[in-house]
């Protein structure tokens, strides 16, 4: 395979969204559009990690100047991994918008700009563009918070600004990287912060935005007040994507930049335990089913830190796999979450309440990916869970291991708190009043949990046969802990 | 030095207009936080020390790097984008007639 296809998923959905824009209104062509080319581009995703697991890093070359100067876009497992995955989590977003005819007229295009920003921040090999990415990204999220209901108000403006600085200290950090280095190609830049302080200081400048991005403690305090305001397409989206980018870039920056350097680890062990208990106690105070899950956002980007921090192959493994099946989970909570807002008229805990009797469908939909973050066998979330305690134990980190097992308790106690107040017990008289909404007495429509469920599904394949994907996350680990040939790939 | 004094006016004008209330106000503070980016990224080109980064004008071996004004290119255009998008956020709030400032803020005093 040639790596001139590593173009497409950056190209393709911006073509496809102009194309989309000058045809307002003419929503099962924006459907039919944007499933086929997310669809392409899962396969092509799936193509390229094929080839990327055996150890081939593609590259491309954009503008005919050579690395360092041109718009390299490079594609080893990890890469290759997160490019799939998210090419998932934007099909079954889009499958969820159109059944629950959520998030606004421009909900595909805005998504197919907001997928082509994501997939180049995965591929890029240059901090500069690293930076494009992120903006391409982040626009349209702005537009789909704001344009839509809940988020015109305080918290489409926290959202906004807190996105626009943290950019702000990314650009000028990159800006410190190049006075520093003389360089922002990844390639150049491998080890240099590890052997120099100028460099680490520059870089630092860098994680701290990215830090901001993916909501790390004690940079979180956004996250949980603007994601629920969104409608819940919007927030499925969200979750599984900007965030996750934040992760990705701080994994790739520290492993290739820094090296893996380990005088600076217990900075990022230390983010990653915070990140871990202040998210999951976040989650005590709120009354909502999408706040709590927001909160326990929060609490899960500590995991994936966690096995950053132990920089072993086996830690870095557990990181990836937790990271891919992660997105999928909170995705089908978040679907489950948004159904029994459209459905039995809101999702305050007690206020629809023994949903588990008029809707089993539904509450079965919450239940398998529920039970999968809080880490029950046979579940995906407990092998990403094991696996990342083993290795916790095998660097002697015996507190690492004890803290990511109580939190993972915690989580459960914040799940069953939703059941308890959602789907467990009888009906509450008051939905039944007159004056409630006439079908709140009724189970939702089928067609409204079929995502939820398709996505609750890869949380039992992958628990039940997690070795290809366990093949996979460790290809990527390896080629983060042994640079080599990413470097020699991008590098001059 | 210059550069690293007008950075410093930049930010610290930045900084104080986006923690006061009201939209506008934050819009403005984010201009000048990009100009103060940009001569950031213009001064990583070691133009104080170096000659004008012009083809012809002299030692290639003593010229500034020009990468960084591409890269400034193209930050200017996405704070361009962005700056457009907040003052249009601005005038939604605006003709909605809500208040743009957050509701549990106290407000500017009056």
């Amino acid at each position: 395979m040639s790596g001139a296809v590593l173009s497409l998923p950056v190209a393709v959905p911006l073509l496809a969204a102009a194309m989309l824009v000058a045809m307002p209104r003419r929503r099962r062509l924006h459907l039919v559009t944007g499933v086929a080319v997310t669809g392409g581009i899962l396969l092509l995703g799936g193509a390229v990690l094929a080839t990327a697991v055996g150890g081939t890093v593609l590259t491309l070359d954009i503008g005919g100047w050579p690395p360092g100067f041109a718009i390299t876009l490079a594609a080893d497992a990890f890469s290759a991994l997160m490019l799939t995955v998210s090419a998932l989590l934007v099909l079954a977003s889009l499958a969820y918008a159109a059944v629950a005819d959520e998030g606004g007229p421009l909900f595909t295009p805005l998504t197919l700009i907001l997928s082509a920003g994501v997939y180049g921040a995965f591929l890029t090999a240059d901090l500069f563009n690293l930076f494009v990415f992120v903006e391409v990204m982040l626009t349209p999220s702005y537009a789909l918070l704001t344009m839509t209901g809940g988020g015109r108000g305080a918290a489409g403006r926290i959202y906004v600004t807190v996105s626009l600085l943290a950019s702000m200290i990314f650009l000028a950090g990159v800006a410190l990287v190049y006075s520093v280095t003389g360089t922002v190609n990844l390639g150049e830049l491998a080890g240099a912060a590890r052997h120099s302080t100028a460099a680490a200081l520059a870089c630092s400048v860098v994680l701290l935005a990215l830090a901001a991005k993916a909501a790390v403690v004690p940079l979180h305090t956004w996250l949980p007040r603007t994601y629920p305001a969104a409608p819940a397409p919007v927030m499925v989206l969200f979750s599984g994507l900007l965030t996750k980018v934040g992760v990705y870039a701080i994994i790739r920056v520290y492993a290739v930049v820094f090296a893996g350097a380990p005088q600076y680890r217990w900075v990022i062990m230390t983010a990653a335990l915070l990140t871990m208990v202040i998210g999951i106690l976040g989650t005590i105070g709120e009354q909502t089913m999408r706040e709590i899950l927001a909160f326990d956002m929060v609490s899960q980007i500590g995991y994936i830190l966690l096995g950053l921090a132990l920089f072993s192959t086996a830690g870095l493994a557990a990181a990836i796999f937790y990271l891919v099946q992660y997105v999928l989970v909170q995705a089908a909570l978040l679907v489950a979450a948004g159904t029994v807002e459209t459905s039995h008229g809101g999702g305050t805990l007690g206020k629809p309440s023994g949903l588990a009797h008029r809707d089993p469908l539904l509450a079965v939909a919450f239940m398998i990916p529920a039970s999968s973050l809080a880490g029950l066998p046979p579940l995906s979330g407990f092998i990403a869970k094991l696996s990342l305690i083993q290795a916790a134990v095998a660097k002697n980190s015996y507190l690492a291991a004890a803290i990511a097992t109580a939190v993972s308790f915690l989580t459960l106690l914040a799940m069953i708190k939703i059941w308890r107040g959602v789907f467990a017990g009888r009906e509450a008289a008051a939905t039944a009043r007159p004056g409630g909404r006439p079908h709140a007495l009724r189970a939702a429509r089928p067609a409204l949990i079929a995502p939820g469920l398709a996505l609750a599904v890869p949380a039992i394949v992958l628990g039940i046969w997690a070795q290809p994907l366990f093949t996979a996350a460790t290809a990527a680990a390896d080629g983060l802990t042994s640079t080599a040939a990413y470097v020699q790939a991008v590098g001059r | 030095m210059t550069a690293a004094i007008a950075v410093g006016i930049l930010v610290a004008g930045g900084v104080f207009l986006i923690l006061r209330p009201g939209l506008a106000r934050i819009t403005v503070g984010f201009i000048l936080l990009g100009h103060a980016v940009n001569i950031l990224l213009i001064a990583a080109d070691g133009a104080g020390r170096r000659g004008a980064p012009l083809t012809g004008e002299g030692d290639l071996a003593r010229m500034a790097d020009p990468l960084p004004q591409a890269f400034v290119l193209t930050a200017i255009v996405i704070s361009f984008g962005i700056t457009v998008y907040l003052l249009a956020l601005v005038r939604a709030s605006r003709r909605t007639g809500k208040p743009d400032s957050d509701p549990d803020d106290p407000g500017p005093s009056q």
